[in-house]
């Protein structure tokens, strides 16, 4: 199809370069240097999509980051991005896009009878429709989500890469137009570093559709050119270009989203899709320039309504004439250039209709030189068309400027331009905390007081003409550096020659009068994103709503992807005039990141699959790997889980595993328990203030148990500590907890007990650790060590000794955890594999046998000893576990005071027991809640829970651990654990002590 | 993400350190002798301020050690650091519409 609405020449596009591309399946023709809406424009496609509530056919409205309508599904699944605007997306060749919100066509919708029905769809018609009965609120839901929904997200994973970047610079300047340009070559030239960011493919802003405009008497863009030119040479300036900053935190901190290859035909395979740059800069310039504010009045939605500067843009920078007979609607004189420039390229202007009383102001007075057909004080009450505008309606404005006539001149044409006037781009500026200020003269919000390290500059403070913009650009430029260290040299610079002309005077007439009730005479649309109409504002604040926040929410003003860009001021000014009130006291609603919608991608980077989070192994893991271990994380750590043989499955394996320890030997990996290096005169100070238990009477060479407190008294941690030498200990803390033991304890050391000597330091990864239990444990060692005396006597349970172990330099702790005689081997991780490998030969002849962390938990759990982090969770005391022979009652420790508050000693206190189920096959899930009494449904009285439950090989039937309310006086009491499925199953509550409570195997 | 201004280390990204709550809060000496009111709060009351507010930081994944920030809540600004155990500077108390 040919361009039939392109000029043969000017603009700044590429006719040697044609693309081709699809729009709803059918196929166009653009030129590189396009953009999706400036090629569909320019072959006369206006109808880009359906309304998000009432379906009605929408146009291209704007030619930037502010498009509410022109939202285009681009790409093929997956590889697919939802909710791109046209008037942003870069054309390539063999684009595919795709309007959104509309079935089974752009062109014929049926949820466009919507508008039929709209009465009954008002603002807040989700809250009071869907009320009742509340349980069908996931089916309105979902039929609601069908009917008004946005584009698709993909059915599968993205395929592209995304990078994350930090960089830090001294001057960041966010814009690439006239003011931002300026700032950038003023800090250059101060020395300073600088980052100059612009969304746009190209720098230069509103100069890239400004071909009269000039700089120093040449034109404008070559300004732009040659200062690019200068920016580039500087090896302390980095240029962004599609690059948008859409995040302002603290301590300027900015996020920037870079989009990399999207405008590339091939992808290269080095360059991710795009990347987020994440910049800490010293000082922060915004030029980020103004949006223009479409006017609110009736049926102002249809295809072929756009905004004035849009228009322009697209005739100027696209060489496209967005229609052939235009009407332009203003109530300043910025519009004018619009409707001046248009008659040069051959589009009739049929009527500038300005509501102003005199087309004051330089363009307008150019146009009426022109003899262009003015109508003054007059204002479009209506318009026709259906798929594009062909009609409008136009009326002479009351004295107040709140009325007008019925009757009207009705104008046809095929496009219509608006102007509402201009709002500065304040968005980072606000979300930097700056404050905003009310500008009565240019009708916008300014920033005011900045509350970090921010300048402003150009349009975006309120300077409309390019001159200014220029000024203000160099000042702040300039100011910025030398607030970073970079002070000017030599005379200030003198900003170049250029003209000034702003776009006032204006007259601010917020809600164009209508002659007919609000909801009759066509919609006078506010947000067209979301469908929000004046009437909608109206009915709001009649039902009671005064703040604006709570005015946005209730109609959802300013809440679609576009954040009303082009709506909320509007809205603002409707809602004021309606309360009556100045419009600053209405204020703003709170700008939120981002500044435009930013892929989920991005964010996640290549923080994903294996490089999520890092999975710490022990040296001894490649054996675990190689020998079929299953695996689970602890934490970080990546521990054998069990080790199946042949086709075992996990509870044969585990059961072998476990009966190998109680009756020959068992080897587990114990490398990932956390070991921290406690020395210093004040070290068994420090344990007796951390731990519940006393440590001064530890002899060295012997070891014991501690349990670890919060200050409220509840269990933290556990773990044995050693006591190596005179003021040198070993604490080993359990595997996950590690690194949270070490901040607690430094915690306390720096800031509460400076006056103690102690340094901690964490060995956990400079040891392997192997644990050896069983029978045959001391038989196997005692193979291997020649300088270690490992007879009862010598070494007893809870006990240390150092020497060599099959040669290797070791510290040999007697400690268990199976309830076996058991030895902690510690050697120099470099050792860990020799050491593990030494062992599995020499134990052949006792069927030595890996376990993993089940089989571990299993034999744990046949005799009691707690986890932390199962048996507790944060609200359990060790009372509540029936520790007390561990809590001293004479020294003090941290959490002791809590452990004597009221509430401890309540006899209804959730307490360790074990559980023996009445069918003893039966293995509770873990987790499970328990009753007295079961009930045909819940909720039924919950007396307590299953921490731990394990088929027990060694006892020949299931055991349980749980916390039940007073469990320790009802021993013998029979619960219940109702499951899902209306199954339950009956147990007796116990000790929790399953096997040799006697403790003669782990002494022996 | 602030920028806190180690003072052992420098200024480094927040997510190198880890917060510590209200600074200044001493350990009752002789917790036994305070009712459980007393123990209560010193355990769970914290300052809320808007505005200036003193405060522990670690610097967790560099140097491990702890410190003290006087920072404005509401802006977010830092405007002093200084090490445990010293006073804290004297500033001028602030206000806010």
């Amino acid at each position: 199809m040919a361009q039939n609405f392109r000029l043969a020449e000017g603009g700044i596009i590429d006719r040697s370069q044609p693309l081709r591309f699809k729009f709803n399946g059918g196929s166009y023709q653009g030129y590189a240097g396009d953009t999706l809406a400036s090629a569909l424009l320019a072959n006369g496609v206006h109808l880009v999509g359906r309304s998000f509530k009432y379906h009605r056919p929408r146009g291209i409205v704007s030619a930037g980051p502010e498009e509410p309508n022109a939202l285009v599904q681009v790409g093929r699944d997956p590889r697919t991005d939802p909710n791109t605007r046209a008037t942003q997306l870069e054309l390539v060749e063999g684009l595919a896009a795709r309007s959104q919100n509309c079935w089974p066509s752009v062109g014929f919708d049926i949820g466009s009878v919507n508008s039929l029905v709209a009465r009954a769809l008002p603002a807040g018609f989700y809250y009071k429709t869907f009320m009742w009965p509340s349980s069908w609120w996931m089916i309105y839901e979902r039929a609601i989500r069908r009917a008004a929904g946005l584009g698709r997200s993909p059915s599968g994973r993205d395929p592209d890469r995304y990078d994350k970047t930090n960089a830090h610079c001294d001057v960041l300047v966010v814009g690439g137009g006239p003011a931002g340009l300026a700032a950038a070559q003023a800090a250059a030239e101060a020395g300073a570093r600088v980052i100059l960011a612009e969304q746009d493919c190209q720098m230069g802003g509103t100069l890239l559709a400004e071909p009269d405009e000039t700089i120093g008497g040449k034109p404008a863009l070559d300004w732009v050119a040659q200062t690019l030119i200068e920016l580039g040479r500087n090896p302390e300036v980095r240029l962004l270009p599609r690059t948008t900053a859409f995040a302002y935190y603290d301590h300027n901190h900015l996020a920037l989203l870079e989009r990399v290859t999207d405008h590339l035909d091939e992808q290269p395979e080095n360059l991710p899709r795009q990347r987020m740059w994440k910049v800490r800069a010293g000082q922060v310039v915004l030029a980020t320039g103004a949006i223009e504010r479409p006017l609110v009045f009736a049926d102002n939605d249809r295809p072929g309504i756009m905004l004035a500067g849009a228009g322009r843009t697209y005739l100027n920078r696209y060489a496209v004439k967005a229609g052939a007979s235009a009407v332009v609607f203003t109530n300043n004189d910025s519009a004018y250039g619009a409707a001046l420039d248009l008659q040069r390229a051959g589009v009739t202007i049929a009527g500038i209709v300005d509501l102003r009383a005199a087309p004051e102001g330089p363009l307008s007075e150019q146009a009426e030189a022109a003899g262009l057909p003015i109508l003054t004080e007059q204002a479009i009450v209506a318009t026709r068309g259906g798929k594009r505008v062909n009609q409008v309606t136009v009326a002479p404005l009351g004295p107040e400027g709140d009325s007008v006539a019925e009757d009207g001149e009705k104008i046809e044409c095929d496009l219509l331009l608006s102007s509402g006037g201009w709002s500065p781009t304040v968005h980072l500026f606000s979300q930097s905390k700056g404050s905003l200020a009310w500008d009565e003269l240019h009708g916008c919000f300014l920033p005011d007081k900045p509350a970090q390290a921010t300048h402003a500059a150009g349009a975006c403070n309120g300077a409309f003409g390019l001159a200014a913009c220029l000024e203000q650009g160099l000042a702040a430029g300039a100011s910025a550096a030398a607030a970073a260290g970079f002070a000017a040299k030599g005379r200030k610079k003198r900003p170049p020659e250029a003209t000034d002309r702003g776009f006032l005077p204006a007259r601010w007439l917020w809600l164009v009068p209508s002659a007919k009730a609000p909801g009759r005479g066509g919609k006078q649309f506010v947000d067209q994103q979301n469908d929000v109409t004046a009437a909608d504002l109206k009915l709001a604040l009649r039902e009671g709503y005064r703040s604006i926040e709570h005015v946005k929410r209730y109609t959802t003003t300013g809440m679609g992807t576009d954040q009303g860009k082009t709506a909320n001021v509007n809205a603002i000014g409707i809602v004021a005039e309606q309360l009556g009130l100045p419009l600053p006291q209405v204020g703003v609603t709170t700008f939120r990141p981002p500044y435009t919608p930013v892929t989920f991608g991005v964010f996640a980077g290549r923080d994903m699959d294996a490089l999520l989070d890092p999975t710490r192994k022990t040296p001894m893991d490649a054996w675990h790997a190689r020998n079929g271990a299953r695996f689970e994380d602890v934490g970080q750590w990546r521990r054998p889980w069990y080790y199946p043989r042949g086709r075992e499955t996990i509870h044969e394996a585990v059961a072998r595993e476990v009966k190998a320890c109680r009756s020959s030997l068992g080897i587990l990996d114990a490398s990932t328990l956390g070991k921290i290096d406690i020395q210093g005169k004040d070290a068994a100070e420090l344990l007796n203030r951390v731990y519940t238990n006393a440590w001064n009477k530890l002899e060295v060479g012997r070891c014991r148990y501690g349990l670890m407190l919060d200050e409220s008294g509840m269990v933290m941690d556990d773990g044995v500590t050693a006591r190596l030498g005179e003021h040198h200990y070993l604490m080993t803390t359990t595997s996950g907890n590690a690194a949270a033991v070490l901040g607690h304890l430094e915690d306390w050391l720096q800031c509460e007990w400076p006056e103690l000597q102690v340094h901690l330091t964490s060995v956990t990864e400079q040891f392997a650790t192997v644990s050896i239990a069983g029978p045959n444990a001391r038989r196997l060692l005692g193979e291997l060590t020649s300088n270690i005396k490992l007879a009862p006597k010598a070494l007893p349970h809870m006990s240390f000794a150092e020497g060599t172990v099959a040669g290797i330099p070791a510290r040999v702790f007697r400690i268990s955890f199976t309830g076996e005689c058991a030895y902690e081997i510690n050697v120099p991780a470099s050792y860990g594999m020799a050491l593990w490998q030494t062992l599995m030969r020499s134990g052949e002849k006792y069927d030595i046998t890996p376990y993993g962390t089940e089989a571990m938990h299993v034999l744990r759990a046949e005799k009691g000893y707690i986890i932390v982090g199962q048996e507790t969770d944060g609200s359990v005391t060790p009372l509540d576990l029936g520790m007390d022979w561990i809590v001293s009652k004479t020294k003090d420790f941290i959490g002791k005071r809590s452990l004597t508050r009221s509430d401890m000693a309540k006899p209804d206190r959730k307490q360790l027991v074990g559980l023996l189920t009445d069918d003893p096959q039966e293995v509770l899930p873990e987790g499970a809640q328990l009753v007295e009494t079961v009930l045909d449904k819940p909720p039924m009285a919950m007396v307590g829970h299953v921490t731990s439950s394990y088929m027990s090989p060694n006892l020949g039937r299931s055991i349980a651990l749980a916390l039940v309310k007073g469990g320790r006086d009802r021993l013998g009491e029979t619960l219940h654990a109702p499951l899902e499925g209306g199954k339950s199953v009956a147990c007796e509550i116990t000790g929790p002590v399953f096997f040799d409570p006697e403790g003669e195997r782990l002494r022996g | 993400m602030l920028l806190i201004p180690c003072p052992y280390c420098g200024p480094r990204e927040e997510s190198e350190f880890g917060y510590g709550g209200e600074a200044h809060i001493a350990r009752p000496k002789e917790p036994e002798s305070l009712s459980d009111e007393d123990w209560a709060d010193y355990l769970f009351m914290v300052a809320n301020t808007k505005g200036v507010h003193l405060e522990r930081w670690v610097h967790s994944h560099g140097c491990r050690r702890w410190f003290n920030v006087a920072r404005d809540t509401l802006t977010d600004e830092i405007l002093a650091v200084y090490e445990m155990g010293q006073p804290p500077p004297k500033l001028s108390k602030r206000t806010y519409v």
